[in-house]
């Protein structure tokens, strides 16, 4: 890849206590690809993903957006920056309706008086906009965008999910297992979703447990093992059994 | 919904799926019974049980009473005993629904009445600016309650258990137990005995202290309702890992929470001078149950992020008729507490049923 990778990271360490969830792990995003990361349970996938999208705040290690520095205090500040996240645990409202969910923390208001004074949401616009992403992304039928999300099957709400940080994110969007609680035909709507995605210039780390789902939409496979970059492999290259065996140990990794 | 799966993708597929979206998403609509409806009814309308619920109790004491108890005067006066419950239920409403309770909100409308009391006739300050130190005190107990809660991450029920003790503890030590007689108060400070003042209307009587009361219930109605920090309240009672993974600073609305739940007790604090007329160390014994009491039988759930501000006010008139009604009628009072106790947990169980919506 000769490109500049728009998203780095390097030498992340994040500790728990006496677990090491990341040990000096590095990583690389370039533009317009899939990326998909696996590894064992435990391998810190998601805690790379946290750190990287301003939910956990890594003890060492340096990150660039786009060749800038970056330092994200909070969840609010990856987004603001364009970095969009599926979490593994969806973090959704089970209360508060779909259209809600999509704005949570990015709410419309009303133009006008009723919006600068009295901050009157304009749930209207909201409503339309989020109808529109979940129509555009076909996931949604429309009379039922104002419908608390607990309410919707498991596979619903991760529809939900993905369609927020599909709909939101500028320059990355990243998805941390979103098809581990769906049946095969929602699995298909995600990776559907993902090439969608990825069709629009996007670029999208994908965290899976499932092997044919990760060689069909990956361009890069990053392998995490013991809280680092094991390495990256290109899925032509190699099987799945193969990436299986990089990813517990089995095999020693291809030099990179 | 066709399993392409293994063909390269085109513009042409992209089509065909935007062409499918509709046959993949349609949410399951199968059949209700009346049950699930009535659930999901409730469910999407939480203030409408306590609605009902104050319907009928309504309508059984204008049968078992007479029409004694179905008058203006009879009503009114129901709202004005309502009146703080309804005041302090607005800040217990607000930390319940971020899964917290506030058992110091009693505390905090002493303090601060005697606070207003005392910084007017010990120090001969002028009333507005006791008033004004009052409320900021409140908001100030508040804060304390919202930085142990939400910085030091200590239970709300073990911190305000504490902050009960010790603002309750406070106001009996600064006040040496002493009590400001009403008609020094009329005679000085008028001011302070405002929201006791009467309106009559028609037959009814009000106090401006229902009117303050109304005014602020509509007012959270509408912040919680129909702005950004109203819907973060809910989210964080709701998931509050989940609200600060999509962006809610969730330290910053539970303080929020804290410091306005403790200006509102300020202002139950300055209308319960106009109630009783004195100021006292000895009022508001039970404010905080009575406040539980009434959101709890409003429908809202003490587990966070559901139930709306207007349950809490028709929890309360409940509350109010059924104590009002039962002393018309004649009966002993236990009744009523016996029959609040027996709504109490009904309300609970039918909160329970209605959260199995999610299942
Ligand atoms: N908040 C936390 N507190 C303590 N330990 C944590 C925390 N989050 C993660 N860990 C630990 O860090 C390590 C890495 O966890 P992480 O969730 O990143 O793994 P993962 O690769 O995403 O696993 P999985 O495939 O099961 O999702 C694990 O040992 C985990 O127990
Ligand atoms: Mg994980």
């Amino acid at each position: 890849m000769s490109r500049e990778p728009i998203l780095t990271a390097r030498g992340l360490v994040k500790r728990y206590g006496r677990v090491t969830a990341l040990d000096y792990a590095d990583f690389d995003l370039y533009p317009g690809e899939v990326l998909a990361v696996i590894g064992d349970n435990g391998a810190g996938k998601s805690s790379l993903i946290k750190a990287i999208s301003g939910a956990v705040h890594p003890d060492e290690g340096e990150m660039t957006l786009e060749g800038k520095p970056i330092h994200f205090r909070s969840p609010m500040e990856a987004r603001d920056a364009g970095i969009e996240t599926v979490y593994q645990n969806l973090a959704l409202s089970p209360a508060l309706s779909i259209a809600d969910n999509m704005f949570l923390g990015r709410e419309i208001r009303k133009p006008g008086v009723m919006g600068s004074w009295f901050r009157m949401l304009d749930r209207k616009a909201m409503e339309t906009k989020a109808r529109d992403k979940l129509t555009e992304l076909g996931l949604m039928t429309i009379q039922n965008i104002s419908q608390a999300v607990e309410t919707l099957s498991g596979g619903q709400r991760q529809g939900v999910a993905v369609a927020r940080a599909a709909a939101f994110g500028s320059k990355v969007v990243i998805m941390d297992e979103p098809t581990a609680a769906l049946g095969v035909k929602e699995s298909r709507r995600v990776l559907e979703l993902i090439q969608d995605v990825k069709k629009r210039g996007l670029p999208i780390v994908l965290i899976s447990h499932n092997m044919p789902h990760v060689f069909e939409v990956a361009d890069r496979i990053h392998i995490h093992r013991l809280g680092k970059r094991l390495t990256v492999i290109n899925p032509t290259e190699y099987t799945m059994s193969d990436a299986v065996a990089f990813m517990t140990g089995a095999k020693a990794p291809p030099p990179s | 919904m066709t399993d392409t799966q293994q063909t390269p993708r085109t513009p042409q597929d992209f089509e065909s799926a935007v062409a499918r979206e509709t046959a993949v998403a349609s949410f399951d609509t199968h059949e209700k019974s009346p049950l699930e409806r009535i659930r999901h009814f409730l469910h999407s309308s939480p203030a409408s049980v306590p609605l009902i619920v104050l319907v009928l109790s309504l309508v059984i004491f204008a049968v078992i009473v007479g029409s004694r108890f179905f008058t203006p005067f009879a009503l009114s006066l129901i709202l004005q005993q309502v009146a703080i419950v309804g005041i302090v239920g607005a800040a217990q409403t607000l930390v319940v629904l971020t899964a917290g309770i506030d058992l110091s909100v009693g505390a905090i409308m002493v303090l601060t009445s005697v606070i207003m009391g005392q910084f007017t006739f010990r120090y001969g300050m002028p009333v507005e600016l006791a008033i004004a130190c009052g409320l900021a005190l409140g908001a100030l107990c508040g804060f304390i309650n919202g930085v142990l809660i939400a910085y030091l991450k200590l239970p709300p029920f073990i911190v305000t258990l504490g902050t009960w003790q010790i603002y309750l503890a406070t106001t009996y030590i600064y006040s040496a137990n002493e009590t400001i007689r009403a008609q020094d108060i009329e005679a000085n400070a008028k001011l302070l005995q405002f929201f006791g003042e009467k309106v009559p209307i028609g037959g009814a009587t009000f106090t401006y202290g229902v009117f303050i009361m109304i005014v602020l219930i509509a007012i959270l109605w509408y912040v919680l309702n129909h702005t950004a920090w109203g819907r973060h309240v809910y989210a964080i009672g709701d998931d509050p890992e989940a609200a600060k993974l999509s962006g809610v600073s969730t330290k910053r609305v539970l303080i929020a929470v804290y410091v306005l739940a403790g200006l509102i007790c300020a202002l139950a604090g300055w209308v319960s001078i106009g109630r009783n007329g004195s100021v006292s160390p000895q009022i508001g014994q039970f404010a905080n149950i009575e406040s539980i009491t009434a959101v709890v039988i409003g429908g809202m759930s003490l587990f966070g992020g559901r139930g709306s501000i207007m349950g809490m006010l028709f929890g309360a008139l409940i509350v109010g008729v059924f104590s009002f009604g039962m002393r018309m009628y004649g009966t002993d009072v236990q009744w009523t507490y016996l029959i609040i106790g027996v709504l109490i947990i009904l309300a609970v169980a039918i909160d329970q049923w209605i959260r199995k919506v999610a299942g």
